[in-house]
């Protein structure tokens, strides 16, 4: 239900959005389906590739080991390990996100996955390395990353309290 | 400043610089994977779970489809300069709201967002604002969530974690301007704009 209401509310924004787009002129209305179109054959391969790859692999995640290190039981442990993978996952979102959806069906901790999920978007190295070290002063970065390592921690947390 | 860090120089890309690494590892752990399940638990079971996972990519293309739509049409309708304008001008709380709002509904690639940020360092938003609006791109950025969380986690992952970090760029960017950060990455003396508005 909150599925389709959502999908209604995304077509409702894009109707919208491309009347704009209309209205400015044809060239950048084409423009613009021509660039979302080029996103969407993008992500084709990638998201299919991913969600099929991660159900695969959730069946062959070792179930023992997922538990006893991502588990309910894991604790603060386990906060620290998901965000220290959240850090080294190599690779775009496809990656981050096939591996958490993976770890979550094979039995780690919505927590976990939440801490780990944040962790990955704020504190990848992958990203860190190929696009934010040559575009911002090093000053900026190192700030942006020490004030961020907190973040999984406190996420885990809320989500604790909260569920 | 680099536009885009793509291809270090000039000259021909080698085949290696070609490669999507990150496709290139899921890939192989996802064929990898699937032929392992196929061999060692057999083909019904094997069946079973691509069922499951072709219905749930299917059922989640439209999203994925309309946010590739808003994506284009909203980069191409709002300007950078509205953006920086916008940004640059907030200061205290309520510029951190911006910044992190601003974040949150523009859709953009890492190659846009890093160097935007430098600009508005630039332009006169101060660390706060620029570690906010970066930290909202990436916690809680809408396109980000519908095209590329959303088909692996499912709405409800998305709408609850999105829920939870939704005040976290205003806090990462409060914390930024904490005294202490001035050495690592100083104020820049706000650009005097002639006859300009507050």
């Amino acid at each position: 239900m909150i599925i389709l209401f959502f999908t209604a509310l995304l077509l409702a924004i894009a109707l919208a959005l491309g009347t704009m787009a209309w209205r400015r002129g044809r060239p950048l209305f084409d423009k613009g389906l021509a660039d979302a179109r080029s996103q969407f054959m993008h992500l084709l391969p990638r998201l299919l590739i991913g969600i099929l790859g991660s159900g695969f692999l959730a069946h062959l995640l070792p179930r023992e080991t997922v538990l006893a290190w991502f588990g309910p039981n894991s604790g603060w442990t386990g906060t620290l390990l998901a965000t220290i993978a959240g850090t080294l996952t190599p690779g775009g979102p496809v990656v981050g996100y096939a591996l958490g959806a993976a770890a979550l069906k094979a039995g780690a901790d919505f927590a976990q996955v939440i801490a780990y999920v944040t962790a990955w978007s704020l504190l990848t190295l992958n990203r860190m390395l190929t696009w934010e070290m040559p575009s911002m002063p090093m000053g900026l970065i190192a700030v942006r990353v020490i004030v961020s390592l907190p973040l999984p921690f406190l996420a885990a947390w809320l989500t604790m309290l909260v569920r | 400043m680099p536009e885009a860090p793509t291809a270090p120089s000039a000259g021909p890309r080698r085949w290696y610089q070609r490669i999507d690494w990150g496709l290139a590892i899921v890939a192989i752990l996802s064929f990898g994977s699937a032929g392992y399940v196929f061999v060692k638990e057999g083909p019904t079971l094997w069946l079973q779970i691509l069922m499951e996972d072709a219905w749930l990519f299917a059922s989640i293309l439209p999203k994925v489809g309309l946010g590739c739509l808003i994506g284009a049409f909203v980069r191409l309708l709002i300007a950078r300069e509205t953006i920086e304008r916008y940004i640059g001008r907030g200061s205290g709380l309520p510029g951190l709201a911006i910044a992190g709002l601003i974040g949150m509904l523009f859709p953009a690639g890492p190659f846009t967002i890093f160097p935007l940020a430098v600009v508005l360092l630039a332009s006169g938003a101060d660390r706060g604002a620029a570690i906010a609006f970066i930290s909202a791109w990436l916690l809680v950025g809408i396109n980000r969530a519908i095209i590329w969380e959303m088909p692996f986690f499912g709405t409800d992952f998305v709408l609850f974690r999105f829920l939870l970090s939704m005040p976290m760029p205003i806090l990462l960017g409060l914390m930024a301007r904490a005294p202490v950060f001035e050495r690592l990455s100083p104020t820049l003396p706000a650009p005097r704009e002639p006859g300009g508005g507050a």
